[in-house]
């Protein structure tokens, strides 16, 4: 990647240091560019902080954390981005992040990030997250683009799928769509396939952006104008292909490998998530079910939207267990309709559980990725949150299309 | 000399007095500091590594937070080793500042359930507070070379 100007990142946290992972957090900062930082705040402050503040918690590195937090709103840090991280399964530590988070959100303009670790993060785990937060407070210019101008590609080299497309003017004039596979031939498939449909050739193409897992692979092969991850570039495309690109939203992602929950505003991610720890809440988990029920993956949504979730018992939200549930279910006579639907209400709920506590759901719920075309998952999820699910056009193509968008910005540079 | 487990265990006034009145104080600074002095690639200042909270399960389960494991991985060899212990209730944070509560509740347990010899007095508030604590202190230590005395004798 490319020197790019330092982006500070003030750190509020408890326990990274003794879950020895500090060093994994610097080291995800040093690869996008960025520099933890620690806010400096007195003992009184400390001292002060929790009648100031109205929390009262036992762990005075929690009391530092809220301190740290009201010197970033108060202006006395210079900082441009925040991340907020405690130790996974400490309840005190998970309220003292989301009033945090709430906090600094609605105080001041920091884009924020927060995390709960265990010893096990690593480097690798946080650098998308901190891609994500460095761009936001690096890239606002870039952000604002509401429009896509010329003739630009897009490609999201997923863990599942790769997608491309290819887009003039506004309109997307081309797809591609493969398994992935070798992620270099996925890509160049994908991308052939969606400039055969254009009826363009590739010298035609007047930048292109890349994004996904293979991101940095082919953005290297190809010599992209623009790399980037997939939690600011579906944000992007998730606002401009659902037409809501002023205003709050919220865009859901439930992906092959991880899901993305984001909140975000005209555009740009404020607080957002990624999950990636249970296979039992992703697209994998809605694979093996079309599989176990014969059916391909694209007529399970038609199944769940006929069948009623409450008829099959799910005992586990595990994806093997979870299986063995649904498997149990038909044996005892469930329809295919009734599993289907169990299926996709265990996903979303687990979506609901473990991530949307996480970020402001803001309506319009913006639903993107493959997984958005099963229709019971925006059903579920509909019933569960009880508010209108919108899945734009091209919802499957969301990172290909916020990447061939956002590179329009790069023509002529 | 006792080996005396103190709390808040990075308090340089309880590690002082204990030192001072002619014991061994087991306090946090001696841990980190062999970390420190430790050759490593990580080290120092990165000197607690993602193995150091999995050392922690023999004091706490998985299901505990990383951070109190990691803690426990420096705290717990010392508590094995404690043949005294003083606990300072309800400390200011100035005078040792244990960050995680959790952690903090599981020492104060484990010392109880050694059956040493222990003092747990209040965090003193006024300076004739302050000169009761520090004579408390004082008593107990003597009583503990008193009694490593007698057990010589025996």
């Amino acid at each position: 990647m490319a020197k790019e100007n330092l982006v500070k990142i003030a750190q509020l946290s408890c326990g990274s240091e003794y879950s020895g992972i500090q060093k994994e957090i610097e080291t995800a900062a040093a690869m996008v560019d960025a520099e933890i930082i620690f806010p400096e705040i007195t003992i009184d402050d400390v001292k002060a902080v929790e009648e100031s503040f109205g929390l009262q918690v036992a762990s005075p590195d929690l009391k530092l954390m809220m301190a740290r937090a009201q010197a970033l709103v108060d202006g006395k840090t210079n900082a441009d981005a925040v991340l907020i991280a405690t130790c996974f399964r400490c309840a005190e530590a998970a309220l003292v992040r989301n009033e945090m988070r709430r906090y600094i959100h609605e105080n001041s303009k920091f884009p924020v990030i927060s995390y709960s670790f265990t010893e096990r993060t690593t480097a690798a785990t946080l650098l998308t997250r901190l891609e994500a937060l460095t761009t936001t407070a690096r890239r606002r210019s870039l952000l604002a683009r509401e429009h896509q101008e010329g003739l630009t590609a897009g490609i999201d080299s997923g863990s599942t799928t790769t997608k491309a497309v290819i887009m003039q003017d506004d309109k997307v004039i081309g797809t591609g769509w493969v398994p992935t596979v070798k992620v270099m031939e996925s890509a160049t498939e994908a991308l052939n396939n969606a400039m055969k449909e254009a009826g363009i050739t590739r010298d035609e193409i007047q930048a292109l952006g890349v994004t996904g897992y293979g991101r940095f692979l082919i953005g290297d092969e190809f010599k992209a104008d623009l790399i980037q991850e997939e939690i600011t570039v579906n944000s992007k495309g998730a606002v401009y292909l659902a037409g809501h690109q002023k205003g709050q939203a919220t865009v859901i992602d439930i992906g092959g490998m991880d899901n993305k929950a984001i909140s975000v505003q005209d555009g740009i991610p404020g607080m957002f998530t990624m999950g990636g720890i249970c296979a039992g809440a992703s697209g994998r988990f809605l694979e093996m079910t079309s599989k176990r029920l014969g059916v391909d993956i694209t007529e399970l949504g038609a199944l769940a939207v006929k069948g009623m979730q409450e008829h099959v018992e799910m005992n586990s939200y595990c994806i093997v267990f979870g299986i063995q549930s649904l498997v149990n279910s038909l044996a005892k006579g469930s329809v295919p309709e009734d599993v289907a639907a169990a299926a996709c209400y265990s996903v979303v709920e687990q979506v609901f559980e473990q991530q949307l506590q996480e970020v402001e759901v803001k309506e319009p719920l913006i639903m993107v990725g493959g997984s958005s075309l099963i229709e019971g998952i925006p059903k579920a999820m509909h019933d569960l949150l009880n508010i209108e699910v919108t899945v734009p056009p091209y919802a499957q193509y969301i990172g290909a299309v916020g990447a061939a968008l956002l590179a329009s910005g790069f023509i002529n540079k | 000399m006792v080996k005396v487990f103190i709390y808040p265990s990075n308090s340089l006034i309880l590690s002082d007095l204990v030192d001072r009145f002619g014991h061994e104080p087991l306090a946090m600074m001696q841990e980190i500091g062999k970390k420190i002095r430790t050759a490593g690639l990580d080290s120092p200042p990165i000197n607690i590594t993602p193995e150091d909270p999995k050392l922690g399960l023999k004091y706490a389960a998985v299901e505990v937070p990383s951070g109190v494991r990691g803690r426990m991985s420096l705290l717990g060899p010392l508590l094995e080793e404690a043949e005294a212990g003083i606990i300072v209730r309800e400390p200011d944070i100035a005078f040792g500042c244990m960050g995680c509560a959790r952690t903090n509740e599981l020492i104060n347990f484990l010392v109880r359930a050694k059956k040493v010899p222990l003092l747990e007095l209040d965090y003193p508030n006024t300076e004739d507070e302050a000169k009761i604590f520090v004579h408390k202190i004082r008593e107990f230590l003597d009583g503990l070379s008193g009694a490593q005395s007698g057990k010589g004798d025996e």
